[in-house]
């Protein structure tokens, strides 16, 4: 089983849009069984899929082991995709890791019984630092970060990459892309082209700003179901498969 | 199809009566869900599916079932356990079988399939040692078409599926069946499934399904799972008059007789042979057991069997018995020569190699020898003959019970009965085996324990004959006594019968100057390996006898006849 979360610190980059058509693609075009835990209270994954933000005992239960996280899964509309939804509660899950022994390896620990059922699971991180955010770079193979390209941005992977490489024992692969890029602003092209061949953890793939994936929120599906040939699908597809060739 | 929540299937007999059915479906869960289509999904093309199996239904008896799916390339072996098709208590989630499947390039479905025709995979590996030596045979095949459609939420979010699947069977002006509708849940949305499910349960015109499309499309076409079997099992009652009996007796070793012709004229395996010759058999054991009471006057005047013809239809079954040795014996041979070429020590298996293609050679040669045997016209009109005489002998007899009833007399007073004959005639055959048995002394020549060996088949098709009338426990502990026993001969007897033909071969082989040295010596080995094997059987024989004859086999046998014959 391979867990993939993405994440920024910053809100609003493309962290959900992302996770959705990702997960949408290993399960539906790499035939992986999937699922998707929409970690951010504000519950945009699960309102993509129209599934409701709410887990039985919130995210208390869920993370004191009273409820397995197996019991709060939804199937999605989709083949081999399933989703385990957002909680209101999840905005205390700082709280909650804190209270059953601030370990940050605790996520880690949850998804381990997952193993025996999906082969991909994507966390869709809300935007923080946080000891939900330790405890997802923890728990990840590989955490894929969106970054709007400008220079602050920069400066967030680089901090990323530098908390990360300063891990014990496991550390994920951290792979960025550029995201919302707009190529008609001279300083988007400029570090989208640099920093995409001087960089190694930068993908070649950027998903360029589009209106076909702000529709997402509006059709309540990943891109590529309601728009498979548009070049927002493509860009996905690019970014799915370059993750798949860096993950082997 | 995803194993549903439950699964209902249309009423009716006519496609009118279907669609009204499913329209009266879709309607009851628009009450509560919106109905759609599933999303994106072109209507799947028609699938053909043909179910096989052994003859003789050997996997379906081990509850599995194998399934051919057609595709453009090349099709697909899927192999399933046969659970129910979907539960028929509502709400209770059906288990998934632990279906296997592996491709099978050059299948075809309309025709039957070796083992050796199926590359290595998981459902090669699963049947292997259940079928073979039989064929793969095409049961039934059906052509099915599925709809899907998605039953939302307020949210538009699916909760549910109905699966809409149409099903015709490809035989003749392909016969629909009913439609099945299956309701299939989403995770994490049981409620509305279950909900869903109660909907269809409560639109008319549906009904839960019980049976399979397997069984559904074999009825369709006039056959059911299992419906062949080598076992005797007549439908005899103990109150029956002994010529109905035997004559029903009779007429279902000749039912197995005919449904084996065919396979054995096409040659589909070797079996067919092997069954044809034991209901030979048994029916010339029942003949010489019971073949009297054929004679006896029936209610219907001439109906009954003179002794000159019941003389000479056991001549014409002795002749196929006699017609279907040669071949058979050969197959002995080629069905066990990997393993026999496997036991060599000293010569090679390959050094076996000629003497497996002189041995095929020959096969060919009798197989047309036999083939000419079964199609001739001797054959065809003692099969004939012998079904109408026994029909009539079966009607004559029942009638005259029907007669006896009416005036007031009983069963026993009008002659003997299914239940006198059993008794009487399993106890001489059981004081045979004992008499010959007991006589036997390691001194004794092999020609004492072959006659053994034809006493105790025929005591073993009595019992088999005769099992409805006997009591099934005590029946079962005969039996086990007096297999062992049984297979003890037949191992000291069938060697015997196979060195004599290598030796019969080898002769045959040098003269045709197709035995080379490595060959011959090999061939040696082989008939050293059976003589070894005989000499175990024959010092195992007392050992045998005694379990079976000796005082507690007595009292078993006659527990069996007092339990259920009196």
């Amino acid at each position: 089983m391979k867990i993939y979360a993405t994440y920024n610190i910053k809100g609003g980059v493309g962290k959900t849009t992302t996770a959705v058509n990702l997960a949408y693609l290993a399960a539906a075009e790499s035939k992986l069984r999937t699922v998707l835990w929409d970690l951010d209270p504000q519950g945009a994954a699960s309102f993509m899929f129209r599934v409701k933000p709410r887990v039985k005992g919130g995210g208390k239960a869920l993370i004191r082991g009273k409820r397995p996280l197996d019991d709060a899964i939804k199937g999605t509309d989709f083949d081999n995709l399933d989703l385990i939804p957002a909680d209101f509660t999840y905005r205390n899950m700082d709280l909650l890791l804190d209270s059953a022994g601030g370990s940050s390896r605790k996520l880690s620990r949850l998804l381990a019984p997952l193993a025996a059922e999906y082969d991909a699971v994507f966390l869709d991180c809300p935007p923080s630092i946080s000891l939900v955010s330790e405890n997802v770079l923890h728990a990840a193979d590989m955490v894929v970060v969106p970054l709007i390209p400008t220079t602050l941005s920069v400066r967030t992977l680089d901090q990323l990459t530098e908390f990360v490489a300063g891990f014990r024992g496991h550390r994920p692969d951290v792979l960025a892309f550029f995201s919302m890029v707009d190529r008609r602003k001279k300083l988007h092209k400029e570090i989208t082209e640099n920093l995409s061949s001087e960089r190694t953890e930068v993908a070649l793939t950027a998903i360029p700003y589009l209106s076909m994936v702000e529709n997402m929120s509006v059709e309540r599906a990943p891109v590529t179901v309601f728009a498979p040939r548009s070049s927002a699908a493509r860009a996905y597809r690019a970014l799915w498969s370059e993750i798949l060739a860096r993950a082997e | 199809m995803t194993p549903g929540l439950a699964g209902f299937v249309a009423s009716g007999h006519d496609e009118q009566t279907w669609d009204d059915a499913v329209d009266g479906v879709l309607a009851a869960l628009g009450t509560e869900f919106a109905v759609v289509p599933e999303r994106g999904a072109a209507p799947r093309g028609t699938r053909r599916r043909t179910w096989f199996d052994t003859f003789d239904w050997r996997l379906y008896r081990a509850g599995l079932i194998l399934e051919y799916v057609a595709a453009a390339r090349g099709g697909e072996l899927r192999l399933s356990s046969a659970s129910p098709a979907a539960p028929a208590a509502l709400g209770v989630q059906a288990t998934p079988p632990a279906d296997v499947a592996q491709p099978a390039p050059g299948w075809r479905a309309s025709r039957p399939h070796q083992l050796c025709d199926l590359p290595d995979g998981p459902v090669a590996a699963r049947i292997a040692g259940l079928v073979a030596p039989r064929a793969l045979l095409p049961a039934v095949t059906v052509f099915t078409g599925a709809t899907v459609r998605r039953l939302l939420n307020d949210d538009g979010k699916t909760v549910a599926r109905l699966h809409i699947e149409h099903v015709a069977v490809a035989a003749g002006d392909h016969q629909p069946l009913p439609p099945r509708l299956t309701i299939t849940e989403v995770r994490g949305y049981l409620g509305q499934g279950r909900r869903a499910v109660r909907l269809v349960a409560g639109s008319p015109g549906v009904r839960p399904v019980t049976e399979s499309v397997l069984a559904d499309a074999l009825r369709a076409v006039g056959r059911r799972p299992g419906d062949y079997s080598n076992k005797v099992a007549a439908p005899i009652t103990a109150g029956m008059p002994a010529a109905e009996a035997a004559a029903v007796i009779l007429l279902r070793l000749l039912d197995t007789i005919e449904a084996n012709v065919p396979g054995v004229l096409r040659d589909t395996d070797t079996e067919f042979l092997h069954d044809l010759r034991v209901s030979v058999r048994r029916t010339r054991s029942a003949l010489k057991l019971f073949g009297v009471a054929l004679t006896a006057p029936t209610a219907a005047r001439g109906s009954a069997l003179t002794s000159d013809e019941l003389a000479r239809f056991a001549a014409e079954f002795k002749w196929v018995g006699d017609l279907t040795t040669p071949t058979r014996d050969l197959d002995v041979h080629l069905l066990g020569f990997e393993e026999t070429a496997r036991a060599l020590r000293a010569a090679k298996p390959d050094d076996l190699e000629p003497f497996r293609a002189y041995l095929a050679q020959r096969r060919t040669r009798e197989f047309r020898t036999l083939a000419r045997g079964l199609r001739a016209e001797r054959f065809t009109s003692l099969t004939r003959d012998w079904r109408e005489r026994l029909t009539r002998i079966r009607e004559g007899a029942s009638g005259r019970t029907g007669a006896t009833a009416r005036s007031g007399g009983s069963g026993k007073a009008a002659g003997e009965t299914a239940g006198t004959l059993a008794a009487e005639r399993t106890r001489r055959a059981f004081t045979r085996v004992a008499k010959q048995g007991g006589a036997i002394t390691p001194e004794s020549p092999h020609e004492s324990l072959h006659d053994l060996r034809k006493r105790c088949k025929e005591l073993r098709y009595a019992l088999e004959f005769f099992a409805p009338v006997l009591p099934p426990a005590a029946c079962a502990a005969v039996v086990a006594d007096l297999k062992k026993l049984q297979d003890c001969l037949g191992e000291f007897q069938d060697t015997e019968v196979q060195i004599g033909e290598i030796r019969a071969l080898a002769v045959a082989m040098l003269a045709a100057n197709e035995a080379p040295a490595v060959t011959l010596l090999a061939m040696g080995e082989v008939t050293a390996g059976l003589a070894a094997r005989q000499q175990a059987a024959r010092a195992d024989f007392e050992r045998r006898f005694a379990a079976f004859g000796g005082p507690d086999g007595q009292r078993r046998m006659s527990l069996l006849l007092r339990g259920g014959l009196g």
